[in-house]
């Protein structure tokens, strides 16, 4: 009796890896190289950053929230990292800053939303627009390049053959599902998302919460910033485009739902290698970017309405 | 005996879920013009057999034939079609849309140019309905600041404004006082004496002899048995219904009022409350009394912190208080069950084990680290405690039916082991085995020197088990009465406003 009632709770996540495995298996028959181990690391590679602020956005949706301004955060925060190293500051503390700057503008946000009840797009959509103009202001407008060698190793560095920026995410995936299942503030967060009067008349601190689940998710955008201005030695203002989309589509794929108080981060690491496998797999099929996007975009929408199929076939 | 030709006949009905066999080969029966009750514990089946009826749910197996018909019934707008119409047990309205829209929704009429809604009318036909009930909403009033028992009338007006010919009523009466079940009865026989078939479901044991003609009870997913009323006596069907006698349906035990637990004085909230001064004390049940939109509920959640108050004051354990927010209160040692469950109780998407300790987080974690261990064991044994139906500590509350759903926010607040207790209709939607258990465990609550203030609109719950009993007229506290001088007619009389004897 218990097995096939876990199974059906888990629906959707074995669905969302049927559908990678399958991805996958598609993608290898059809361009044997996909399979290298060159390449499997390249799509790693290429997954971190969007799989690193998906995590927040993750805790964000479930708490039945948005946020907007995660690439706008990524930018300001690797520019600040940026000028301070370039200022001369230790690394520890540099990288600290760029983080600090991150989770800073998030809980910003969190404020405006918990205690100026703002809906979270707006409040969000403003932090947008307000980090990046803050960005293009701190830096003139020009990156700041030039790093050194111990810093680029946070992009270009191994351990025991694993890329140190996938090691990092794999500690931040490691990390963010040990806080979603076993922590108050993952409980918390699906409570909120999934009923916030119930949670509030149970006594839950939902202002505080909200401030510290959108602090967490400038953070991880900073901690994100980190590795792109490592890996392009150079801090770019106008970073991070549009990263806020790709990380709400892989949350998406990954079954967590934009209503809020459903979710989970396994889910969202699988729908980022989607995304990822994806687009190398159709870069070395030779499709180009345009049919790459309408590809993309087909994805997202095919894997919200598998969920929602699945939601009614169990009526 | 007149035997009516049966105008509903489903055959063999079967449902599974996950871990839980709802519905096995059942059997359903009912007759033009019959009040068909349908009688059985919590999660024996009732509400699915039902949604199935109305196209809301797919079965598995199993026919159903309408009027001679079968039909498949594979979506509620087929269901519409066949003439089934139905009042699900949790609510189904759009909180921000008006009265009138919420009733018409789907089926607005048409204004002279195509694809505009002739408002005017809509209005005026709500209204209509709404007065043939008997209740005072205004047609554009919006639905989300009703309180429970407007909606359930508003839920109600919605299902008579179909013309149906099968009307299910899944506990209509869960959320309504007497004056409103009255009315809602008087609508019920008028359409009965049109010939409309209506299935009844209640946990309210005497609407069972008032209003129905026949009653088939279910058990465990199955049919039990189907009997005319007329002829069956009110014990057989609960022996039938949970497997065993029940001796005594009100268990009150009474204990010696200790030392002041809580102490309220000239609460105020303008236009709702209006200077409300109560008093409870260690051991003590106090049963709160009155009529829908009296203002029960706001005091309770005044008090609670969940609403601002314009003036007043609270003592805690003789100490001045100040609640100005639920945690603030639950710190203090106060719980709060709310009426609505769906909307303030539960949070629909975690399992029973997440709800059970929703409140009570804190005893459970180290470090913000929660441990699933002491989690499960508690909710292990207040669901048990509480007789909770559900495969395992897992399945989302959601899932749950109805009575099972309430048990759990009970047990949230016996999780949280707080001391002064504001019960709103505890055992809303409860079956009568467990209620019992339930009112045990009140009694248990006020032996550990507990105080218990129980909102109730049932009136042989309030007489049966509070030692005082305060009623509310028009947000003020019209009338109090111990147990002993207590009676259906003074608190009535008291409720509606009429000077206490
Ligand atoms: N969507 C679902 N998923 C899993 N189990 C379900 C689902 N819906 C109902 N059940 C289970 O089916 C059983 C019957 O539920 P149902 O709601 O029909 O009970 P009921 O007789 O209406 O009870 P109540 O008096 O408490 O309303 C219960 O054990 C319930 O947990
Ligand atoms: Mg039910």
């Amino acid at each position: 009796m218990k097995i096939p009632n876990r199974l059906a709770r888990n629906a959707r996540q074995f669905g969302t890896f049927a559908v990678f495995v399958v991805l996958c298996a598609v993608i290898s028959i059809l361009t044997p190289h996909f399979l290298s181990v060159s390449n499997l690391l390249n799509v790693a590679q290429q997954t971190v950053i969007n799989a690193i602020i998906a995590v927040g956005l993750t805790y964000v949706i479930i708490s039945a929230g948005i946020d907007l301004s995660v690439g706008s955060i990524l930018a300001f925060s690797g520019v600040v990292m940026g000028q301070a190293l370039g200022a001369g500051l230790p690394l520890p503390l540099a990288i600290a800053a760029g983080v600090a700057v991150g989770t800073g503008c998030g809980a910003v946000n969190g404020l405006l939303i918990a205690y100026g009840r703002l809906p979270p797009f707006i409040a969000t959509l403003g932090m947008m627009s307000v980090a990046r103009g803050a960005a293009l202001l701190v830096t003139d407008g020009r990156p700041v390049s030039g790093f050194s060698e111990s810093f680029r190793w946070l992009a270009t560095g191994e351990v025991m053959g694993v890329p140190v920026p996938v090691l990092i995410m794999i500690l931040v995936y490691v990390a963010a599902h040990f806080v979603l299942r076993r922590t108050k503030f993952g409980r918390y967060t699906f409570a909120i998302g999934g009923n916030e009067e119930a949670a509030l008349l149970s006594g839950v601190p939902v202002r505080l919460y909200k401030l510290g689940i959108y602090a967490v998710c400038g953070g991880l955008a900073g901690l994100a910033s980190v590795i792109l201005t490592a890996r392009l030695n150079s801090a770019q203002p106008i970073a991070g485009l549009s990263y806020e989309l790709d990380a709400i589509a892989a949350t998406v794929i990954g079954g967590t739902s934009l209503m809020g108080g459903r979710g989970s981060v396994v889910g969202t690491l699988l729908g980022a290698l989607i995304m990822g496998v994806l687009r190398n797999g159709l870069n070395l099929l030779g499709v180009s970017s345009f049919i790459q996007q309408v590809v993309i975009g087909a994805v997202i929408i095919a894997a919200v309405l598998l969920d929602t199929f699945l939601k009614n076939s169990k009526r | 005996m007149n035997e009516r030709p049966a105008l509903l006949q489903m055959q063999g009905i079967t449902k599974r879920y996950p871990g839980v066999v709802a519905l096995e080969e059942v059997d359903l029966e009912v007759r033009r013009g019959e009040v068909h009750f349908l009688l059985g514990e919590n999660g024996a089946g009732k509400s699915t057999l039902m949604k199935i009826l109305a196209g809301a749910v797919q079965r598995d197996a199993g026919t159903i034939i309408i009027d001679g018909c079968i039909s498949e019934l594979r979506s509620p707008r087929e269901a519409n079609d066949a003439g089934v119409s139905i009042i699900y047990q949790e609510f189904n309205l759009v909180p921000h849309l008006t009265v009138a829209e919420n009733i018409f929704l789907g089926r607005e009429p048409a204004a002279r140019l195509p694809g505009l809604i002739d408002r005017a009318r809509m209005e005026q036909e709500a209204q209509q309905r709404l007065t043939e009930l008997g209740v005072v909403i205004r047609p554009d009033a919006v639905v989300d600041d009703l309180g429970v028992a407007e909606q359930q009338m508003v839920e109600v007006a919605k299902a008579l404004s179909i013309d149906a010919k099968i009307l299910i009523m899944d506990e209509p009466t869960s959320a309504l006082t007497n004056q409103e079940i009255t009315r809602l009865f008087h609508v019920i026989r008028t359409l009965r004496d049109r010939g409309v078939a209506i299935i009844y479901i209640s946990h309210r044991m005497e609407e069972l002899h008032r209003i129905g003609d026949r009653v088939t009870v279910m058990r465990d997913g199955r049919h039990i048995a189907t009997r005319e009323l007329t002829s069956t006596h009110l014990n057989e069907l609960i022996t039938l219904m949970v497997g065993r006698a029940l001796t005594e349906h009100f268990p009150k035990v009474a204990v010696p009022a200790g030392e002041e637990l809580l102490r309220v004085e000239g609460l105020k909230r303008t236009g709702v409350l209006h200077g409300i001064s109560l008093t409870l004390h260690r051991g003590e049940v106090v049963g709160l009394a009155g009529l829908m939109g009296s203002g029960r509920t706001e005091l309770a959640r005044a008090i609670f912190g969940a609403d601002p108050v314009d003036g007043g004051r609270i003592w805690v354990r003789g100490k001045e208080a100040k609640l100005d927010s639920p945690r603030a209160a639950i710190a203090l040692g106060l719980g709060f069950l709310t009426e609505d469950r769906k909307r303030q109780g539960l949070v629909l998407g975690l399992d029973v084990t997440a709800n059970t300790c929703l409140a009570n987080l804190d005893r459970f974690s180290a470090a913000g680290i929660v441990s699933p261990g002491q989690e499960m064991a508690v909710a292990k044994k207040l669901t048990a405690d509480l007789r909770v139906k559900t495969p395992d500590l897992h399945q989302l509350v959601v899932n749950l039916s109805g009575g099972n759903q309430q048990k759990v926010v009970l047990a949230k607040w016996l999780c949280r082991e707080a001391e002064i207790l504001i019960f709103d209709e505890p055992t809303r939607g409860i079956d009568v085995g467990s209620k019992v258990e339930i009112y045990q465990l009140i009694n248990r609550l006020a032996a550990e020197g507990k105080a218990v203030l129980m909102i109730s609109s049932e009136m042989p719950e309030i007489l049966g088990m509070s030692d005082r009993i305060l009623v509310m007229h028009r947000g003020s506290i019209a009338g109090e009465f111990s147990a002993a001088e207590a009676t259906q007619e003074k608190i009535l009389h008291c409720a509606v406003g009429a000077k206490a004897a």
